[in-house]
C-alpha cells in the first residue's frame, strides 16, 4: 500500500503549472489536497507519473465577489475555510448545509472544492449542489481559458469536459436572492461516509407567494451528479404545499438512475430519494417562507 | 525511474529537520520511519481511519494522504510532542488515562492530535459535538463512551 514512483513537482507559479500539464497531460496530475487521490494512489489504482503540488498556489484560494450577485469560489479554497467564511451561511446556505456531511473534520482541513469538483464523483455533494445552482467553471490551460456551465462540465462518472491540459481555476455560483429558501439531505450509513443518496433543493418565492422557480438535484443517482428538471419546473407558478411536493418527489423518482450497491439497492435509492426529496422540498419551502 | 530526491527541512513538535526524501514517501512513513517518530500509527492508509491524524500547520490532518516533500517550511506536530515530559502529561491524555479512554491505544495519538485542535477552538464543547468530532477517528475497542468521557474531564480541567 504504498504510491508508485512519480516525479514531483511543486508548482511555483500558476503558468510553470499549466506548462507542465501541457508537455505531460494524462501522465501528469495536479495534486490539490490529495484526499481523493493519494487513496488510490496508495492502493496503485492509480499511477501518475508526475505529482504537480498546486497547494503552494495560494492565489488560487479563496472566497470573493463575481459580477452581479454571483460569488467565485478559487479551485484551492479547502472546505475547512468556507465553512468558516460567514458569507457561505449568508450567501451559500445550500453549502453551508453540506459541508459538515462532507467527509471528516481532518478531511475537510486538506479536501479543496476544485479537487472535489475536477474528481467529479457521481456520491459526491459538491458536483450535484454547483449543478443545482446553475453555477459555472473557469477552466485555464498554457493556450488560454473559458467558462464550462455546470450542466456542460459533469460528463459522467469521473469525468469532466476539463481537457489533459487544463486546470480548474474557480467556480462561480449565485448567491441566494431574496424570497428563497434551501435544503440539503442525505442519507448515509454512518457519519461522514459518501451519501447513499443527496438532494439539494431551492426553493423561490413570488410576490404573491407562489413558487417562482425550484431547482431540485441529487448526487448518487446517476453516473454524475443529476439536475431533476421536470420535478423542479412542476413546481413553477404553483403555491408549494404537500400535494405539489408529492407530485414533484415522484417525478424525482422516475428521473433518476442510481447504481445500486451492496449496501443500498437501486429500489432503495430510489425510495430514499422520494423521501429526502419531501422533506427537503418542504424545508425549503418553509425557508422561502421565513424570507419573504 | 530513477529516484529523484528532494530536499525539505520541517518543524516538528518544535525541533527542526533537514532530510532528502523521495517524492512518494507518505508523511506517515516519513515520521515514524525516518524520524523515528512511531507514535503516529498507520492503520487504513486510505483516510478512513484516523490512526494517523497529526497536526499540520495547526489542523489535524491524514498523514498517510500527504507526501513528506509537500511539509517544506511547514510545521508538524505529533503525538510525542504532546506531554511536557514523562511526569507531566498533556490534559488529555492525563484524562484518557483516568476515564479509560484506550485499551489498545492503536487509535489514540490520532484521537488526541484531533481533539487537542478541537479543545482550543471549542473550549467547552457539549456531548454531541464532542462526537461530530471523533467522527474521523475509529476506535475498534473502546466503544467510544470513555473517550468523549475524557474529551469532557480534560476540556473542564483546561477551562480551569
Ligand atoms: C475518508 C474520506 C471520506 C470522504 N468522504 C467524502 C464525502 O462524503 N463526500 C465527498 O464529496 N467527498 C468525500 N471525500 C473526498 C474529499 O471530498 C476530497 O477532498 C475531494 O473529493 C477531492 O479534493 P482534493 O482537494 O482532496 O483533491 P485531490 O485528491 O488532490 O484531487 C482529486 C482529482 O482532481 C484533480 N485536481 C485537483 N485539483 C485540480 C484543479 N484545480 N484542476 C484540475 N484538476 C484538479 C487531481 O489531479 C485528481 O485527479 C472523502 C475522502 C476521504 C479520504
Ligand atoms: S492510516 Fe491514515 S487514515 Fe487510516
Ligand atoms: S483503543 Fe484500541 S482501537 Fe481504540
Amino acid at each position: 500500500m504504498k504510491p508508485a514512483p512519480f516525479q514531483y513537482v511543486a508548482a511555483r507559479t500558476i503558468e510553470q503549472a499549466l506548462q507542465l500539464k501541457a508537455e505531460h497531460g494524462d501522465e501528469a496530475r495536479f495534486l490539490a489536497g490529495g484526499q481523493s487521490l493519494v487513496p488510490t494512489m496508495n492502493f496503485r489504482l492509480t499511477q501518475p507519473a508526475m505529482l504537480i503540488d498546486i497547494n503552494p498556489l495560494h492565489e488560487l484560494a479563496g472566497l470573493g465577489n463575481g459580477p452581479a450577485v454571483r460569488l467565485r469560489i478559487g479551485a484551492l479554497t479547502r472546505y475547512r475555510s468556507l465553512e468558516r467564511d460567514p458569507a457561505t451561511a449568508r450567501h451559500l446556505p445550500l453549502i453551508a448545509e453540506a459541508l459538515p456531511l462532507i467527509a471528516h473534520p481532518q478531511i475537510r482541513n486538506r479536501g479543496t472544492i476544485g479537487g472535489n469538483l475536477a474528481h467529479a464523483d457521481p456520491a459526491s455533494e459538491m458536483p450535484a449542489i454547483v449543478l443545482t445552482l446553475g453555477g459555472r467553471l473557469r477552466a485555464r490551460s498554457a493556450k488560454g481559458e473559458r467558462w464550462i456551465d455546470a450542466a456542460d462540465f459533469f460528463v459522467g462518472a469521473l469525468t469532466t469536459a476539463l481537457e489533459p491540459d487544463e486546470m480548474l481555476m474557480e467556480v462561480e455560483l449565485p448567491k441566494a436572492p431574496p424570497r428563497s429558501g434551501a435544503c440539503f439531505m442525505e442519507m448515509s450509513r454512518r457519519r461522514g461516509d459518501f451519501a447513499i443518496i443527496g438532494v439539494a433543493c431551492i426553493v423561490r418565492l413570488d410576490e404573491a407567494g407562489r413558487c417562482a422557480e425550484a431547482r431540485i438535484g441529487l448526487c448518487n443517482a446517476g453516473d454524475g451528479p443529476v439536475f431533476a428538471a421536470r420535478a423542479s419546473a412542476s413546481l413553477t407558478g404553483r403555491t408549494v404545499g404537500s400535494v405539489e411536493i408529492g407530485e414533484a418527489a415522484k417525478l424525482v423518482q422516475s428521473d433518476i438512475d442510481p447504481g445500486g450497491s451492496i449496501h443500498a439497492s437501486k429500489e432503495f435509492q430510489r425510495h430514499i430519494a422520494g423521501v429526502l426529496t419531501t422533506r427537503a422540498l418542504a424545508r425549503a419551502n418553509e425557508r422561502a417562507r421565513g424570507a419573504a | 525511474m530513477s529516484t529523484q530526491m528532494h530536499a525539505i527541512t520541517v518543524t516538528v513538535n518544535g525541533k527542526q529537520y533537514s532530510r532528502q526524501v523521495e517524492g512518494r514517501l507518505l508523511l506517515s512513513d516519513f515520521l515514524r520511519h525516518d524520524l523515528l517518530l512511531a507514535g503516529t500509527h498507520v492503520g487504513c492508509e486510505h483516510g478512513v481511519c484516523g490512526a494517523c491524524t497529526v497536526i499540520f500547520d495547526g489542523a489535524p490532518v491524514r498523514s498517510c494522504l500527504m507526501f513528506a516533500a509537500q511539509t517544506d517550511g511547514h510545521r508538524i506536530e505529533t503525538v510525542e510532542g504532546l506531554a511536557a515530559d514523562r511526569d507531566h502529561l498533556h490534559p488529555l491524555q492525563q484524562a484518557m488515562r483516568d476515564c479509560h479512554g484506550l485499551q489498545c491505544g492503536y487509535c489514540t495519538p490520532g484521537i488526541l492530535m484531533t481533539m487537542k485542535v478541537f479543545l482550543e477552538d471549542n473550549p467547552n464543547p457539549d456531548e454531541a459535538q464532542i462526537r461530530e468530532a471523533l467522527s474521523g477517528n475509529l476506535c475498534r475497542c473502546t466503544g467510544y463512551q470513555h473517550i468523549v468521557e475524557a474529551v469532557q474531564l480534560a476540556a473542564e480541567r483546561m477551562r480551569k
